[in-house]
């Protein structure tokens, strides 16, 4: 790590309970901006949880996470939300077309997207104009994905959450999905915070990872980690993803 | 009607419960509840009503009211057990559904200002009203947990509570009001409305019976507008706290 690392998201000792069952347990770590964090490890550990923190659609039971040199709750929700985005797990859809989908951002701030700008963000992200007045739940599940980051970076945000998005697609389109993140990384400098469950892919795109298991953060770092951790619990978890 | 006749109609209890007893039906039991409850509290009522409408007190009439908006509620409340404040909310919108519907009917002289109007005609309505409010919930509960991923997307997008629930909202307070306006649609011609036949049976000119039987279903109308987006709209921001969350539900709880 550089010293010239500066700090987007800072988590310090946060802890997250529903009804008395720990889901997450003393989380201290920071995300640096303009780079890509990955996070990894076992389901049900906690990193869907974790990553709503920080958009603040959780809040921790205890602990504190800083935006910047903020502390999250002086944030208003909206404007913290608009600064950064999140593509939830699964894609969610709404009724409609592709361009009401990719609109909606705007259209709950009651603001326009002209058809211009809405083909602009799809050849953005890699879909056919063609697609604009199609039904959006009747995509491809990687046509949903791509609607759902166009959607989200329609509020140009700072810092991207992203919740395994290629893993229900395949090869083809998860590597075109890689590829737009990492572009989208380099083009606008917006850190990315990456939930993904593929060990090689984390090692290709994270410069640094977060190791999670059993709502423990196991380890954090450069990506090299992944490979050469002597931590008994992430190489157990690393061989067990390999051997699926 | 003599008391005679009267004891003869329990020939109709007699029979569920050979047939309960002889198919193994298991009915019995709550036949008989039913019965004795039936009899017992429509007595009481009877006494009741007769005390109330020799009085003519206004004061009376107010309690009937009272009453029958508390029993109401505590009905109507079991359905919302997870929406905080939801037994005033109830309260409140079965006191407005009165308020407007007996300002109107009394208001504009459409009906004396009488126990004998008053009452039945309240009664009518704000138990309509429990039961629209309990369609309400029902519903809203289900379009919530079908589309909760919908909903975080909206928060996520930087919406607000009510732009998140409001698909949800709409959808619940349309789904509750529509058998209303079904009902209404083929009333008459399969089955009268027991409120008319009542009337006829009691002897009054049909087309007499007919004109109350109007003012009643036009105010169920406004009842169920009323009722529905009354609770909706009071309930769905207990779903969210003031982080603009969705609070969170434990799965296994549910
Ligand atoms: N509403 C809830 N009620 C009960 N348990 C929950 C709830 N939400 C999440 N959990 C539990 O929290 C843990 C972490 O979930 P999640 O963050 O989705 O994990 P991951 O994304 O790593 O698979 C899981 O064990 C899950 O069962
Ligand atoms: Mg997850």
């Amino acid at each position: 790590m550089t010293q010239t690392n500066q700090t987007a998201i800072y988590f310090e000792n946060v802890c997250y309970e529903i009804d008395g069952i720990s889901i997450l347990n003393n989380i201290t770590g920071s995300f640096y901006k303009g780079k890509i964090t990955t996070l990894v490890g076992p389901s049900g550990a906690g990193k869907s949880t974790l990553l709503k923190m920080c958009n603040n659609l959780h809040s921790p039971t205890s602990g504190e996470i800083l935006i910047g040199s903020l502390p999250i709750e002086s944030i208003e929700p909206s404007t913290l939300r608009k600064k950064v985005g999140i593509a939830l797990q699964n894609a969610p859809i709404m009724k409609g077309t592709v361009f009401e989908n990719i609109a909606l951002p705007y259209t709950l701030q009651q603001k326009k997207l002209s058809e211009k700008e809405a083909i602009s963000c799809l050849e953005n992200v890699g879909l056919n104009p063609d697609f604009l007045y199609r039904s959006a739940e009747d995509l491809s599940g990687g046509q949903k994905q791509k609607v759902s980051i166009a959607r989200s970076l329609l509020n140009q945000p700072e810092i991207l959450l992203l919740d395994e998005i290629t893993s229900a697609l395949d090869p083809t389109s998860a590597k075109e999905i890689e590829e737009l993140i990492l572009k989208i990384n380099q083009q606008h400098e917006v850190t990315i915070i990456w939930i993904t469950h593929n060990i090689e892919q984390a090692k290709r795109v994270g410069d640094y990872t977060w190791v999670l298991i059993n709502g423990q953060l196991a380890e954090s770092g450069n990506s090299t980690i992944l490979t050469e951790s002597k931590n008994q619990r992430i190489q157990q978890f690393t061989k067990g993803v390999k051997e699926q | 009607m003599t008391y005679t006749s009267l004891m003869l109609t329990l020939i109709f209890v007699f029979i569920p419960l050979i047939l309960s007893k002889t198919l193994k039906l298991g009915l019995e039991k709550d036949t008989l509840i039913a019965t004795v409850r039936s009899i017992i509290q429509l007595l009481a009522v009877g006494y009741v009503l007769t005390f109330v409408f020799e009085s003519q007190s206004f004061l009376y009439i107010f309690l009937m009211v009272a009453l029958m908006i508390v029993a109401a509620t505590l009905n109507a409340r079991k359905k919302g057990k997870a929406i905080k404040g939801i037994t005033w909310k109830i309260a409140l919108t079965l006191i407005v559904v009165e308020l407007v519907t007996q300002g109107i009917l009394l208001g504009f002289g459409i009906i004396p200002a009488t126990a004998q109007y008053i009452i039945p005609i309240s009664g009518m309505l704000i138990g309509n009203s429990m039961v629209l409010s309990i369609l309400f919930l029902n519903r809203f509960d289900s379009e919530i947990e079908a589309s909760r991923e919908q909903i975080e997307l909206i928060l996520s997008l930087g919406g607000t509570p009510k732009q998140a629930v409001h698909n949800q909202l709409i959808q619940a307070i349309r789904a509750s009001m529509i058998p209303t306006i079904e009902s209404q649609k083929t009333i008459g011609l399969v089955q009268l409305p027991g409120m008319m036949s009542g009337q006829i049976i009691g002897g009054a000119d049909p087309i007499v019976a007919v004109q109350f039987q109007l003012l009643i279903i036009f105010a169920l109308l406004t009842t169920a507008a009323l009722s529905s987006s009354l609770v909706g709209f009071l309930s769905y921001p207990a779903l969210f706290n003031e982080r603009m969350q969705m609070i969170k539900q434990n799965w296994n709880k549910r």
